[in-house]
């Protein structure tokens, strides 16, 4: 039996999740989404519908994040949590390759890039950005053989998102809340009725096709085209936070020396949570991990951030020994030279700094305060 | 000329290839001057005079160094080391025989194609003279290009100063000054005394068409574009060669970012009109 088409619109209903997910299995596919684990909603292996985080949502707050029950029984009724897909794509922990020496030389082995073909469930619009902003950096230039091997393989299911955190601003980046047609290879709108819960499912690509072949759909009533949109529309006008963004490039690049940066550095701890939790953050570093014998040599590569002191370690010292030197690298890097490097601000409006920050400092606000004080002085930043 | 070498960097962007320490020379007192080629017996890669590479001692680490021999040689691979951490301790203390691990080469080089026509200055500072060498070598297979040629170079003591037989050499040039300075020296050094910039009034060169290249400690290259640029040299003309921290040198750690720069990339080599605000700009 054939899949829908690429471009076509069904209803699943909330009874057939569980035929969704044995057809993705059957696939090749292992599912990772959304789970509730200490207290919050993080990814991990799905199995089986009730290892969703049903019935729950979450509220993160500048600092602050718990998770209540929801009045019903929705499947993706929460946020977005500590965890970002990043994990998946670009681990915080990798092998990149093995080498061994004999007596006259030594030999690099490359890691086996072979994987299972991961299907990530419940995709949000920021971080199918997020992921297109991580392509640009390990794809963009020499490409990164894990990564590349990890992301051909990778199905993205979108879930809509049906509601807005206080600390959501993806309208403001541009990045959501809609999941726009073939961003993802599917994409789900979660509907609850008194007396039905079911999904619209929009096909995005074939391989989005094929996974559903076998799976009870019928075909989406213009009603329920109507509600998922109407849902969406909902969620673009409830964003938490904004950020204007008009030349904020020049903004932050052309006031290096503003005192704000001094002001948000007495509440910095330098502690590099935004960076881990950012879903777009890519700054690493090398290991050498070699074995007793020093016949055999590890090289790993770990998350790393441009927070820490030996992060521009030199022999003359670090380049950025004060804090505010160092979050005035990561805003500017992440909402202005993003933009040199690969064209796109490196922020998609998901708001998991300011949450994941031990002291709620919140971008939104920096740079509020940043503008408040009036355009630059000169008209063009140097690039 | 040896094989083209074989390459597999589209599969293994990050991994070392094995190369044969042919000598190994002591410069100065923390600085071993390498001669590397293949394992494989292929050729060196093509640079050009700017570029890095990303040196790996095994077990130990990698560590970016600029290239120091001359770009026409393809049979021997060219590295001044300092030793001042881990890494570039063991690799100044390789012998020959040794095998190290080689990727690169990396980085935008000084754009010499510029320079034609017109005069050149090169400054350098300390082993900012390493990355310099290359382009040395270029101006004078081709010295015809050109017009005045100055090379003003300063160290910290006598003893510090690279490549000091070539450095004689080429001060016994007439189609050339070669000024050396340094910080500080004994009774048995006849030479000048003090930074760089107090050479450069002795140094003839038309401002309007001069094409510069600059590299040593951060301070002492933005004092020195200064002061060209106070001669009347364009800032556009004026190159730099800077340094950070590097771990991929592919624009993928994140690491060497200066401004909107990825100085693995983008750099190391950039000009004064691009960097100055930069280089004003404290702990960028």
């Amino acid at each position: 039996m054939s899949g829908p088409e690429v471009g076509s619109r069904h209803e699943l209903e909330r009874g057939a999740f569980p035929a969704f997910l044995a057809s993705l299995e059957r696939h090749g596919y292992s599912v990772v989404g959304p789970t509730v684990r200490d207290q919050a909603i993080v990814y991990g292996e799905i199995h089986r519908v009730e290892d969703l985080p049903i019935g729950w949502t979450d509220r993160p707050g500048a600092g602050s994040y718990r998770i209540e029950r929801r009045a019903d029984a929705a499947l993706f009724g929460y946020n977005v949590g500590p965890h970002s897909w990043k994990r998946y794509l670009y681990p915080a922990h990798e092998r990149l390759w093995t080498a061994e020496r004999d007596a006259s030389s030594f030999t690099v082995r490359p890691e086996p890039t072979d994987g299972p073909a991961l299907a990530l469930l419940g995709v949000r619009a920021c971080e199918l950005a997020a992921i297109q902003v991580q392509d640009r950096v390990f794809l963009g230039g020499a490409p990164d053989p894990g990564y590349r091997a990890r992301r051909q393989r990778l199905l993205r299911i979108a879930v809509q998102c049906g509601q807005a955190a206080a600390t959501c601003f993806c309208v403001s980046m541009g990045t959501g809340p809609g999941v726009a047609p073939a961003a993802a290879d599917l994409a789900l709108t979660e509907l609850i009725r008194p007396e039905r819960h079911y999904f619209l499912v929009e096909v995005g690509t074939p391989e989005g096709a094929r996974v559903l072949e076998g799976v009870p759909l019928r075909p989406a009533a213009v009603e329920t085209e109507r509600a998922a949109e109407a849902l969406v529309a909902a969620t673009a006008s409830s964003m938490g936070r904004t950020m204007d963004t008009s030349g904020i490039r020049d903004l932050l690049v052309l006031q290096p020396e503003h005192p704000r940066w001094e002001v948000v550095a007495r509440r910095c701890l330098s502690c590099t949570n935004c960076t881990l939790a950012c879903p777009t953050c890519f700054c690493s570093t090398t290991e050498e991990v070699p074995t007793l014998s020093g016949e055999r040599v590890e090289r790993w590569r770990r998350w790393d951030s441009c927070f820490t002191l030996g992060f521009t370690e030199l022999h003359s010292g670090s380049a950025r020994r004060s804090t505010a030197s160092r979050y005035r690298q990561w805003l500017t890097h992440k909402l202005a030279t993003w933009h040199d490097q690969f064209g796109s601000s490196g922020c998609v409006g998901c708001g998991r700094c300011i949450t994941w920050c031990p002291v709620g400092i919140d971008l939104t606000e920096e740079v509020a305060a940043i503008r408040a004080t009036g355009p630059p002085a000169t008209p063009e930043a140097p690039r | 000329m040896p094989p083209e070498p074989a390459r597999r960097d589209d599969d293994l962007p990050l991994a070392p290839h094995p190369y044969r320490v042919l000598e190994a020379g002591p410069e100065t007192a923390d600085t071993t001057t390498l001669a590397l080629a293949p394992v494989t017996g292929e050729a060196t890669r093509a640079f050009a005079p700017g570029q890095f590479n990303m040196l790996y001692a095994f077990g130990i680490g990698e560590v970016a160094i600029s290239i120091s021999g001359e770009p026409a040689r393809r049979d021997r691979l060219v590295h001044t080391v300092r030793a001042v951490g881990k890494v570039s301790t063991a690799l100044a203390a390789a012998r020959p025989g040794q095998v190290l691990g080689v990727r690169g080469p990396y980085g935008s080089g000084w754009p010499l194609a510029g320079a034609d026509g017109g005069d050149v200055v090169v400054m350098a500072g300390g082993v900012g003279m390493a990355p310099l060498r290359p382009l040395v070598y270029e101006l004078y297979a081709h010295r015809e290009r050109y017009e005045r040629v100055e090379v003003i170079y300063g160290s910290r003591s006598p003893k510090d100063l690279l490549y000091y037989p070539e450095l004689q050499r080429w001060r016994r040039r007439t189609d050339t000054r070669v000024q050396v300075t340094v910080d500080s020296a004994g009774r048995d050094w006849y030479g000048d005394v003090g930074v760089v910039t107090t050479r450069l009034p002795d140094a003839r060169f038309d401002p309007a068409r001069t094409t510069a290249f600059l590299c040593g400690p951060e301070i002492m290259m933005r004092l020195s574009a200064q002061a060209l640029a106070d001669r009347g040299v364009a800032p556009t003309s004026i190159f730099l060669s800077m340094e950070r921290n590097m771990k991929c040198a592919i624009a993928q750690c994140g690491h060497c970012q200066f401004g909107p720069d990825f100085l693995c990339r983008e750099g190391p080599v950039l000009s004064y009109a691009h960097l100055k605000p930069f280089l004003a700009t404290r702990e960028l």
